[in-house]
């Protein structure tokens, strides 16, 4: 079936900002499926809240916006831009929800729109859940036994009948939110109280539970003919009771038989083929351990998570073909983009083994819960291909970014055998670990079968693991031993640990005897045919694959690994774009990442991809490969940047400022001496080793003092500290997340926080525009609202930023990307932090401004100066719009995660919003924000001492707005004795009715609560935010977000004004 | 124990023997199904065959008999890049290591199966050689190799008397030319008797018992060889009795009717082989063993004409009888291993018995 020529124009829904279980697989789906339709000749309509994102791209759509994922949003926009059709499936959970309020509304047949990719009645089948369940009943497909329930006693009365434990499953949430299994009635309550509320149609499923049964997905995909085909399916090594976003999981499946694979694949084609689906659909199955009964979980009729991991794992493109399909063509007649021989409607078959890890934030929030389940809690992950499954989990967890690089990094031998067994019950992120050190202790299989329900088919792999640590600890370190352990993928440090050999004598002893990395590629279809798609693994013991080519320079291009908080999107947003702007310089490009998620990592990026580790050793083994003329580290974040000494000592050139300019960043002593020399104040500090150095510095400068460690993101471990108390405590936690870096002490200075990224030449500096933070300095720039152009900074301060940036820049000898951060004081202006990289802003900047500032950089770092690229050097013109990028929070995934801003970044995504006016764009941020107040117009204020003056102005203010405040003791004395009406509660601790009770009845929109400066020691604080969280009220913890809420409360505009980010230009 | 594979090009593969220690020359062919591995190595179709598995790791959910698809294994040798080192499934009932050397079929892990792959795709289906023993020379080994070839395997593999599988349908005559159970099953179970008869059975003879109609199976070799039997089926054709077959007896019927076979460069076995149905424009994911193929040029159009075609590389996948009740499919409706999407043909050819009568 050809082409359905009536598509001309088309609405895309991005997902809008990252959360947890939303995250930037959609980016690389919505950027993949844009490109496809734009080789249609498709004029395609972006709607995304997202600015980090590479699908927001002018080159990636025809038309951009920015906004508000809202219905409002969306029914302004097809009136303006009048799209002829909608593709929904491509946004997540979100993209689907609006197409359907959209449709319910009748609003997308009045003004002619058609949905593509899905039908309203495909997505009710799929997502409504007696729908779902009569659907299955139909085809004959087994669901567990459940009912839906709309209030919390028919909740109970059937969880009775089904019987306890039993699954708790919200309707249209995302990642699972608010869901959970519950063993008793107490549980039960209170799992429904909640996922009633955080459900958009207020119902939540009742299920069997099934708990311990094999987890297995399939992807499957059809066409508007009715072919169908499998894409991959894949095998949850946790079974049923963890969600598969936080699961390691490995594909194809490992132990299922042909019969059982052959089953499920068949029911999953049922499914697709009943539900109608045109694109590609996710189904989960939980399988009986020990017989071939198996039931539905859960049908995603839509591009996610597990499809993205799917594309990766296959080399199948499953979002691009998902587009074609929408546009009316046939599996049959579209190309497979790896062969460029075969074409769409076949299976990819693999011949090698996938696992994905998910990356857990539990570095970033340490009070919270570690234990996993339906809720999923991972921020990213990250994915590895080998022969061999060992070698597999053994490269992705040393992908995942969080010190652990074998089966030895979290140390359980300190428990008793009793100790073990129990913390083998529990299910958390570290469950390998503990397994392995079961296996250590002679554990059976079976017995760590009884307790985990993990199959004893990976159980035996990691034996082996555990098994080559024991035969490497006891040597000698043979060149068999070492080619078996190279095998399963050891990296040379760890068998240096083990082995006390070298590391330099392993890599001597490696490549005398030619162990060393063979590359692989991954061609859909097992070698079958020949492929074109250069997509590299390694593999050790084989022969390698990949030619090295030669002719144009060849750089590589170092990606930013799994996202994570204080590293997310921005930096894959910066990595594709260099790599574009690289080849447009006539370089043949490589990209080495290994995080499956992102656009960076599809396999027509770059002209190479390597999914590889970011180790030194791993990415050595592409560099002996590809001996590359250049490594450009500055757009991979962190990730990258740490990899800078190792490149140096391998002999690539690094592209753009050199790493001595990047260590002299870091370095405390030679950054002030840096600074110093161009005459730059900065607040005064030091940087010590130990506690009492530290609370020397402390007293030395006077408190509040800023600790944190150096090398770090997002500003782990950053705290402010009051006391030689506080001191203690933070550089406990500091050493806790194994630092080899020094910690920096520095003058806490109370001001507005000023943003600047730039690009420098060596000579002149281009800067696209200064961003100011709504919260005062000391809330990490990550978390904080931003501004451009700065709004309340004068003239001479900006030429004072202007002026500081070039002398920093030139004096660190940037060629490149660096940003900067400043406290401005008064007129004072101090220089808090720099980094001679690519940082968050810059996707959120290039945007705003219209500059392009990735390309710019990466032009300059070839060697163009800013002068000759069309630019005149120092600071842009300011754009027409005002800009605010708001950032987006996943508290209410994370138990026990403490939701009180400070210097460490705890958001994980951001959303804009652009405007004439800067209420409007505040309005239109909080709005894609997800806060939209007021609904009950109540609230509660509780302040520390030092804010009660400030808070009363904003408490007025929200008076104003017909809101009823409650506060405790304290802040209401304030407030009425200042004319704002304050109702007293009662703490926590005293008797009912108290400020528990009050959140837990639902009528609370916002709680403004300001925690006393310091670490939080306040019990009662964190209840309530914690409780405020996750019953779904608004929580700010800082009063300068107040007040920006309550401004854009205040001009909330009837009608708002859509920009189209396509056709912002710098003046 | 150390084992080497050599091919006929002087490629050697180093690794570890499997199985057998015994020394075996066959051709070697890969298979890229990534589950299934006891229903390919017993598909009695790879007789005079050695296969190698692209998919790396191998034995993971054990042995279950029940899965066996003929009574034992056919395959020369296997070659794969990792055995399991335990099974686990619920239904294993023994390890692949113990039912290789219990069948004494010789065997290779450890090598690099891609590579192997690689070669068999650009150079071309080949023989080689399995074997413990190192050779010093291997031009000696290599004139062995060049001079095997794959011959007899029908008669080899048939069964040796005909049998029964009762029902209550359709009386449908099977004839075994190395036949995959679940094509006997796969009738059975849709109610048909189920009479199995060996390969070089009378056609008079089947046609005596009277059936509703007859099932020409896969089998192994070169289809060419098999002149007695397509001289047999020359009289089936005739007889007006709808005719279903699968793989060598496509290839079989095809050429009873004057159209010509040949030799793929490296053949389709897997289970990920795409077909479209001209008449429809359907595409079925399809499991698939061949290595011949039937040229669609010899076909006299007024005799049969094509009816599914492999989507990948244009090959013949199917043929339609013209005026006649005979359809037949390269490709395995059977599954076992690979995706039952087509099974709904053994429905059509029992509605085809049906109408007939």
């Amino acid at each position: 079936m050809p082409k359905n020529n009536d598509i001309k124009k088309v609405l895309v829904l991005g997902s809008g900002p990252i959360v947890i279980g939303q995250a930037a697989e959609f980016d690389y789906a919505g950027t993949q499926a844009c490109r496809s339709l734009k080789e249609e000749g498709i004029e395609v309509v972006l709607l995304n809240s997202n600015p980090a994102t590479i699908m927001t791209d002018k080159d990636i759509a025809d038309r951009v916006y920015i906004e508000p994922l809202t219905v409002e949003v969306v029914e302004q926009l097809i009136m303006k831009e009048k799209p002829d059709s909608i593709l929904p499936t491509l946004g997540g959970q979100a993209g689907l929800n609006l197409a359907m309020e959209l449709e319910d509304a009748g609003f997308l047949k009045k003004h002619n729109v058609r949905l593509i990719g899905t039908t309203a009645l495909t997505i009710k089948k799929a997502e409504d859940r007696e729908m779902f369940k009569e659907t299955m009943e139909k085809i004959g497909e087994p669901v567990a036994p459940s009912d839906i329930v709309e209030n919390v006693e028919d909740g109970l009365r059937i969880a009775e009948a089904i019987g306890y434990p039993v699954v708790l499953r919200p309707a249209y949430t995302l990642g699972g939110s608010g869901g959970g299994i519950a063993r008793d009635p107490e549980q039960c309550r209170e799992i429904l109280e909640n996922g009633l509320r955080l459900s958009r149609v207020g119902q939540v499923l009742v299920e069997r539970c099934i708990a311990g049964w094999k987890e297995i997905e399939y992807e499957v995909m059809r066409d508007g003919a009715g072919n169908v085909i499998t894409v991959c399916n894949m095998e949850n090594i946790d079974p049923v009771g963890v969600h598969t976003g936080d699961s390691i999981v490995v594909a194809p499946s490992q132990t299922l038989g042909d019969k059982e694979y052959q089953m499920l694949r068949t029911s999953a084609l049922k499914i697709i083929s009943e539900l109608g689906i045109t694109g590609g659909c996710n189904v989960q199955y939980a399988l009986h351990p020990e017989s071939f009964e198996y039931c539905v979980i859960e049908v995603n009729p839509r591009v996610s998570r597990s499809s993205a991991l799917a594309s990766k794992a296959t080399g199948y493109p499953i979002a691009k073909v998902a587009a074609k399909i929408a546009l009316g063509y046939t599996l049959d007649e579209i190309k497979n983009a790896v062969t460029k021989k075969t074409y769409a409607s076949f299976e990819p078959m693999l011949d090698y083994c996938v696992v994905k890890m998910p990356r857990l934030p539990f570095d970033k929030f340490i009070s919270a819960k570690r234990t996993l389940g339906t809720q999923m809690k991972a921020t990213g992950e990250v994915m590895s291909i080998c022969t061999n499954f060992e070698g597999g989990l053994m490269k992705a967890i040393r992908s995942l970014e969080q010190h652990v690089d074998c089966l030895l990094s979290y140390d359980f031998s300190h428990l008793n055998d009793e100790e073990l067994t129990e913390q083998l019950h529990v299910v958390d992120d570290r469950r390998i670990w503990v397994i392995a050190e079961a296996l250590r202790r002679g554990f059976t299989y079976e017995q760590i079968h009884e307790i985990t329900r993990i199959d004893v088919w990976f159980i035996d792999k990691l034996a082996i693991l555990v098994e080559m640590e024991n035969a490497l600890k006891k040597g000698p370190l043979t060149v068999e031993l070492l080619r078996e352990a190279k095998r399963i993928e050891f990296p040379d440090n760890v068998i240096s640990r083990l082995t006390g050999v070298s590391q330099d004598e392993i890599r001597r002893m490696r490549k005398e005897n030619g162990i060393v990395a063979a590359f692989k590629m991954v061609d859909t279809c097992a070698a079958e045919f020949a492929a074109e798609t250069p997509y590299y693994y390694s593999c050790f013991g084989s022969e390698n694959e990949a030619v090295e080519t030669s002719g144009r320079k060849k750089v590589l291009v170092l990606g930013s690994g799994p996202i994570r908080i204080g590293q997310g999107i921005e930096f894959d947003f910066c990595s594709v774009h260099s790599t574009w702007s690289f080849s447009r310089e006539g370089y043949e490009t490589i990209i080495v990442n290994n995080n499956p998620e992102t656009v960076s990592t599809d396999f027509d990026i770059a002209d190479k991809l390597y999914f590889e580790p970011l180790t030194p050793e791993d990415v050595e083994s592409i560099v002996d490969v590809e001996k590359p003329d250049g490594a450009v580290v500055q757009f991979g974040g962190q990730t990258a940047i740490k990899l800078t000494e190792a490149l140096m000592k391998m002999g690539v050139p690094i592209l753009g400022t050199a790493a001595e300019d990047v260590d002299a960043a870091e370095d405390r002593e030679l950054f002030d001496r840096i600074l110093e020399e161009c005459e730059i104040p900065r607040p005064a500090g030091h940087t010590v080793f130990t506690a009492e150095e530290a609370k020397k510095a402390a007293n030395e400068l006077g408190y509040p003092v800023l600790v944190r460690p150096s090398y770090v993101l997002g500003g782990q471990g950053m705290q402010i500290a009051i006391s030689d108390q506080d001191i203690d405590e933070f550089i406990g936690i500091i050493n806790q997340i194994a630092q080899e870096h020094p910690i920096l002490v520095d003058k806490y200075i109370v001001g507005k926080e000023i943003e600047v990224d730039a690009v420098c030449d060596g000579e002149d500096i281009l800067i696209p525009g200064i961003m100011e933070h709504i919260e005062r300095a000391g809330v990490h720039s990550g978390d904080s609202i931003s501004v451009y152009p700065a709004q309340s900074i004068s003239q001479k301060t900006k030429e004072t930023l202007v002026e500081y940036t070039r002398r920093l820049a030139r004096a660190l000898h940037v060629k490149g990307m660096i940003n900067i951060q400043f406290i401005v004081s008064g007129e004072d202006v101090y220089v808090i932090e720099v980094n001679p990289r690519s940082s968050r802003t810059v996707p959120y900047i290039s945007k705003v401004t219209g500059i392009p500032i990735v390309p710019l950089a990466t032009q300059v770092i070839c060697g163009h100066k800013i002068k000759e690229l069309g630019y005149k050097p120092g600071l842009q013109p300011e754009a027409d719009y005002i800009a605010v990028k708001m950032p987006v929070f996943s508290f209410e995934k994370i138990r026990g995660a403490d939701v009180n801003l400070g210097p460490e970044m705890k958001s994980t995504g951001e959303c804009l919003g652009i405007a004439k006016t800067f209420n409007e764009a505040l309005y239109k941020a909080f709005a894609g924000a997800g806060i939209k107040l007021p609904k009950h117009k109540n609230m509660i204020i509780t302040v520390k001492d030092s804010d009660k003056e400030e808070i009363i102005d904003i408490a007025r203010r929200f008076q104003a707005q017909g809101y009823k405040i409650f506060s405790t003791a304290g802040t209401a004395k304030a407030l009425n004795a200042n004319g704002v009406k304050a109702l007293t509660v009662r703490k926590l601790e005293q008797e009912s009715p108290n400020l528990l009770d009050l959140i837990l009845g639902h009528e609370i929109d916002l709680v403004i609560d300001t925690p006393p400066q310091g670490a939080d020691r306040s019990r009662d604080g964190f209840i309530i935010r914690r409780n405020a969280i996750e019953t779904g009220v608004t929580v700010l913890t800082s009063l300068d977000t107040a007040a920006a809420l309550v401004t854009s409360m205040e001009n909330r505009a009837k009608e708002l004004t859509l920009i189209d980010i396509a056709t912002v230009k710098n003046a | 124990m150390k084992a080497f594979l050599i091919l006929e090009d002087g490629t050697i593969f180093t690794g570890t023997s499997i199985g057998s220690t015994r020394e075996v020359i066959s051709e070697i062919v890969f298979n890229t199904s990534m589950t299934g591995y006891l229903e390919v190595l017993t598909d009695p179709s790879y007789a005079g065959q050695a296969v190698v598995m692209t998919y790396p790791l191998i034995g993971n959910y054990g042995i279950c008999h029940d899965d066996m698809e003929s009574l034992k294994p056919w395959p020369d040798g296997y070659i794969v890049r990792e055995l399991s080192r335990i099974p686990s499934n619920f239904r294993s009932e023994d390890t692949i290591q113990h039912f290789l050397e219990e069948n004494d079929i010789p065997g290779i892990s450890g090598i690099d199966t891609r590579a192997l792959t690689k070669i068999l795709r650009e150079k071309g289906t080949m023989n080689g050689m399995i074997t413990t023993k190192e050779y010093s020379d291997l031009s000696e080994p290599i004139e062995r190799m060049k001079a095997y070839s794959v011959t007899g395997v029908v008669k080899k593999t048939t069964c040796k008397e005909k049998y029964v599988l009762p029902g209550d349908g359709k009386k449908v005559a099977l004839l075994d030319l190395g036949a995959k159970k679940n094509i006997a099953r796969s009738l059975n179970e849709r109610g048909c008797q189920v009479t199995v008869y060996p390969a070089t059975t009378a056609a008079e003879e089947i046609l005596a018992s009277d059936p509703d109609g007859i099932m020409l199976s896969n089998g192994p070799g070169d289809p060419k060889e098999c002149t007695d039997i397509i001289e047999e089926i020359k009289k089936l054709y005739e007889s007006d009795v709808p005719i279903f077959a699968i793989c060598l007896g496509h290839q079989l019927m095809a050429l009873a009717n004057g159209a010509d076979t040949h030799k793929l460069k490296y053949g389709h076995r897997g289970g990920n082989h795409p077909v479209k149905d001209l008449e429809t424009g359907r595409v079925y994911i399809s499991s698939q063993n061949h290595g011949y193929v039937v040229d669609t040029d010899t076909l006299d159009p007024s005799v049969a004409v094509p009816a599914f075609v492999n989507v990948n590389d244009g090959t013949n996948e199917g043929l339609k009888y013209v005026g006649k009740n005979i359809f037949t499919v390269q490709y395995h409706p059977e599954a076992c291993p690979g995706p039952e999407d087509s099974g709904y043909l053994f429905d059509k050819f029992i509605k085809m018995m049906e109408v007939d009568r």
